[in-house]
């Protein structure tokens, strides 16, 4: 069996490839927290609290919408609402897990650190194996603390003509990469698209991501119905 | 509510979708049918954030004539649907922008 250390490092060798997109998302969010007008202090207690980025953008973009709080928070539900298919997957490596532990790496739980370590966890037994995944969770949490620093830094320094709040759209296209490939796929990104920006002035409290969400996944449902009884 | 509790809120909502994924949630939970719907949900999702930051302008009303943003997203798709690479569709978006906005 490997040591604790040895785990933990091989969790970081394993995430580095996957920091590389991080880097960019980390100093967007930096910059624009501070441009939407949250405090440096705001911003950074965001990056430590929250340490989600998908989360922490949309927070930023319905913030500066100026929605109310519930359907801030209930948004950012809803966006975190896609790892619960991973808890299928992850829960099943980490069922023999002490709740104290559930409880650490619950807060490191990211998308990157669970894409590596989900391989890592399948082909490892060992009790430690779960050291692997708090070296990747680990990992992205430097990155995400450092480059969130720097954006506020850098935030005053980039003017405002750049247009950086484009990078938001563009950083959650880049998370659909995979799905565009598939028609079902971009029928639902295109009926959910539709129903934001025509309901974003009709939509009461600016709860149009929430009800775009839902007529997608309706679209979904009915889709993938049919598909059934072909 | 003050910035700092709707960060702690937010926060809180965020750790709690992550604890119950792995302390919460098993495998028996979801059937075949629910799984295939919650594949979905990045798709059902993204696009409300990504349309809007497209086509509605500043003043929150959708601008389609005179709107770089369209033709760079376009762009930066179809880089993301080739390379299958993050950091390429995001830097090719904001190079297209750029070039639409500073150059043509």
């Amino acid at each position: 069996m490997k040591s604790n250390l040895k785990v933990f490092l091989k969790g970081i060798i394993d995430v580095s490839p996957l920091m590389i997109p991080v880097v960019p998302f980390g100093l967007i969010f930096g910059v624009l927290a501070i441009d939407v007008g949250f405090t440096p202090i705001e911003t950074m207690a965001m990056s430590l609290i929250i340490f989600g980025g998908a989360s922490q953008i949309v927070l930023l973009q319905l913030f500066s919408g100026g929605a109310s709080s519930l359907v801030i928070i209930s948004s950012v539900g809803a966006v975190n609402s896609r790892h619960l298919l991973y808890g299928a997957v992850v829960s099943e490596h980490l069922s023999d897990l002490k709740l104290i532990w559930k409880i650490i790496i619950s807060y490191f739980l990211i998308d990157q650190a669970f894409a590596i370590s989900n391989e890592y966890l399948k082909k490892n037994k060992d009790h430690n194996r779960y050291f692997h995944l708090v070296g990747g969770g680990a990992t992205c949490w430097v990155i995400w603390q450092s480059t969130t620093f720097l954006g506020i830094i850098l935030g005053a320094a980039i003017p405002e003509k750049l247009g950086l709040s484009f990078a938001v759209p563009l950083t959650f296209l880049a998370l659909l990469v995979n799905d565009f490939r598939k028609f079902i796929n971009v029928i639902v990104i295109i009926i959910s698209g539709l129903v934001a920006t025509f309901g974003y002035n009709y939509i009461p409290f600016k709860a149009y991501v929430i009800v775009a969400a839902l007529a997608g996944l309706f679209t979904a449902m009915i889709l993938t119905r049919k598909n059934k009884k072909v | 509510m003050s910035n700092w509790a709707l960060i702690l809120y937010c926060g809180l909502i965020t750790y709690l979708t992550r604890f119950s994924m792995i302390a919460l949630i098993k495998k028996e939970m979801f059937n075949d049918r629910i799984r295939e719907i919650l594949s979905f949900v990045p798709s059902a999702i993204f696009p409300a954030i990504i349309f809007p930051a497209i086509f509605i302008n500043d003043i929150g009303l959708i601008e389609i004539d005179d709107n770089p943003k369209i033709l760079a997203a376009i762009i930066a798709m179809f880089i993301g649907i080739f390379s299958r690479s993050i950091i390429a569709t995001i830097f090719s978006g904001l190079a297209s922008y750029w070039f639409l906005i500073f150059v043509v």
